[in-house]
């Protein structure tokens, strides 16, 4: 894509680029390359000096149980996390889908989540289930459940999964709720005629036409619970209790701030881009098959 | 969006079912917010020996007057400034440094053109999480630490805005380029007077977006802001908890959480249409 008419000059064009360059190189590159240098680096443990390691930092955090354990707790939390936002949102969109009044409201109602930063829905959700003064486990805790994430692993893990999917709902209700609104109604109207009853429709014709956006949701949701939701972890767990919240992100951040474990956290850091520039490159892959949609 | 015809709709009773699963859902979906509400109204003894009430008591006015004008370690009306700095700097600073590129590597020729263009692409792939300990020491050795600066620049790099603009300056005809080129006008005056008014209704998509994005921050002004003066809400509200076993000072928390989420929501709600065109928009 080019334009056809152009201006003459090139002082111009890069006194205008300059800025966004200039704030790349230093806030993106140098620190990216630092990244990547210290990666290939022990230092001291006063800072003094650093000795050269080669892949050593990589081939040690490839045979760490804690990291190969993060990697578990990584994928399973997106999983999960992803789920637990676009199933609900699928629901809620039909359902909304199928008024012909008021979905308006509902739809400026159920925005809200989404502009609530995933810090704040940490410590909201965290509220709910505190042991001490939770509403949602004192009841629990009337029903004979004796709740208690500071304890136990898996109620951990589905808090944090929970708080993190909830903004998301929002998210996703928007992006599906558009697609099912841009579905032909003659399409449906043809197999009501022909006797398909609501989720014969929705199975056979509504569902595979949302596919897309659908897809597209999945990539976006799996970015976020990767990169987007080191606040609410750190907010309701820390990581814990031991490792069992430690996503990917976070121990970067705990290795490389709490632990001061620079080598190791810039590995970290190199292979997290690694996996960011993998999922970067399926999300365009399927834009472009999108764009000869 | 067509109007839905009456054929596949069934009508009564159906319609109601329909209106009260929607009721249930948007309930459960906003049931953390009321609670928070409910929270921020209440005395801490009320909430302290569970079940605390579900429904506001008559403690508004002293727990957010507590929150704006004390706080904890820094009134959260500081911290409401420092958040509000953020977000439209963040907002403000993409916009233009985007508007200015999208510009450059649209409507000119230049040498290095094609690296440029790679060089900002990229960035699309780096969220600051991934480079937060380099980032980190970059900013600290300009001394931007506890600065709005420090705060605000490393963010606004990202490749996205830039993007949108170009291809929204790529639909514009060409005509218009070319009459001014007859009328001998410069290209900043083309910018100024043709491109950026046509580009009004993104701008705005873009920055209820950006507003969002930038006043939601956690990580970064985390590991920068060591000064509680610099706190910004969303991140300030964890250092309000106590370390250790004392007692969180629940009605003041909860009462800054409902603080933090009112401006963002406000801008989403308000500007309901732009903000779904920005988000679909930013998406693509």
């Amino acid at each position: 894509m080019e334009k056809r008419v152009t201006f003459k000059g090139w002082l111009l064009p890069l006194f205008l680029i300059a800025p966004q360059v200039l704030i790349s190189a230093v806030f993106f590159f140098y620190p990216a390359g630092q990244a990547v240098w210290q990666s290939l680096f022990i230092p001291d443990p006063f800072g003094l000096s650093a000795q050269f390691v080669g892949l050593g930092n990589f081939e040690f955090l490839l045979g760490d149980p804690y990291y190969r354990a993060s990697f578990a707790t990584t994928a399973v939390f997106s999983l999960l996390v992803t789920l637990c936002s676009m199933v609900p949102a699928l629901f809620l969109a039909v359902i909304a889908d199928r008024l012909i009044k008021g979905s308006g409201v509902y739809r400026t109602l159920l925005i809200w989540p989404y502009a609530v930063a995933p810090a704040v829905a940490g410590v909201l959700w965290m509220f709910m289930f505190n042991t001490r003064v939770g509403v949602v486990s004192w009841y629990l805790g009337q029903l004979g459940y004796d709740w208690n994430h500071v304890l136990n692993d898996n109620e951990a893990m589905g808090l944090v999964v929970v708080a993190s999917a909830w903004g998301r709902v929002s998210y996703n209700f928007l992006f599906f709720f558009a697609a099912l609104q841009s579905v032909p109604r003659s399409v449906i109207e043809a197999a009501a005629i022909d006797g398909a009853h609501f989720w014969r429709r929705f199975f056979g014709i509504v569902l595979p036409l949302i596919t897309p956006t659908a897809f597209f949701l999945l990539v976006v949701n799996v970015v976020y619970a990767f990169f987007e939701t080191f606040g609410v972890i750190h907010t309701i767990t820390a990581g814990g209790p031991q490792q069992a919240t430690t996503i990917l992100v976070y121990k970067v951040f705990a290795d490389g701030f709490v632990g001061q474990d620079l080598g190791s956290s810039a590995a970290q850091s190199v292979i997290l881009l690694l996996v960011v520039g993998l999922l970067t490159v399926i999300q365009f892959k399927y834009v472009e098959k999108r764009v000869h949609y | 969006m067509a109007q839905k015809s009456g054929m596949v709709e069934k009508g009564g009773a159906g319609v109601w079912l329909t209106h009260l699963l929607m009721m249930v859902g948007v309930l459960v979906v906003f049931f953390p917010i009321w609670l928070a509400f409910v929270a921020s109204t209440i005395t801490q003894p009320e909430i302290v020996s569970p079940p605390m009430p579900l429904l506001p008591g008559d403690q508004f006015w002293e727990n957010y007057s507590a929150a704006l004008l004390s706080g904890v370690n820094v009134p959260v009306a500081t911290m409401l400034l420092n958040s509000l700095v953020m977000a439209i700097g963040i907002a403000v600073g993409k916009i233009i440094i985007s508007l200015l590129s999208a510009f450059a590597i649209v409507y000119f020729r230049f040498p290095g053109r094609t690296t440029f263009f790679w060089m900002i692409f990229i960035t699309l792939m780096l969220p600051v999480e991934v480079r937060i300990v380099p980032t980190f020491e970059v900013v600290a050795g300009f001394g931007m630490l506890n600065s709005y600066s420090g705060l605000i620049l490393p963010l606004i790099a990202s490749a996205t805005a830039t993007f949108l603009f170009r291809q929204f300056f790529m639909t514009i005809p060409d005509e218009l380029a070319e009459a001014a080129r007859v009328d001998g006008a410069r290209p900043m005056r083309f910018f100024i007077d043709i491109v950026i008014p046509m580009s009004r209704t993104n701008i705005a998509a873009l920055f209820v977006i950006l507003f969002i994005y930038g006043w939601n921050q956690y990580l970064w002004p985390l590991l920068i802001t060591t000064d509680p003066q610099m706190n910004t809400i969303v991140m300030g509200i964890k250092q309000m908890f106590p370390s250790g076993d004392d007692v969180a000072e629940w009605p003041v928390i909860m009462a800054t959480s409902i603080l933090a989420m009112i401006p963002p929501v406000f801008v989403v709600v308000s500007m309901q249409r732009l903000f779904v065109r920005g988000l679909v928009d930013s998406e693509k």
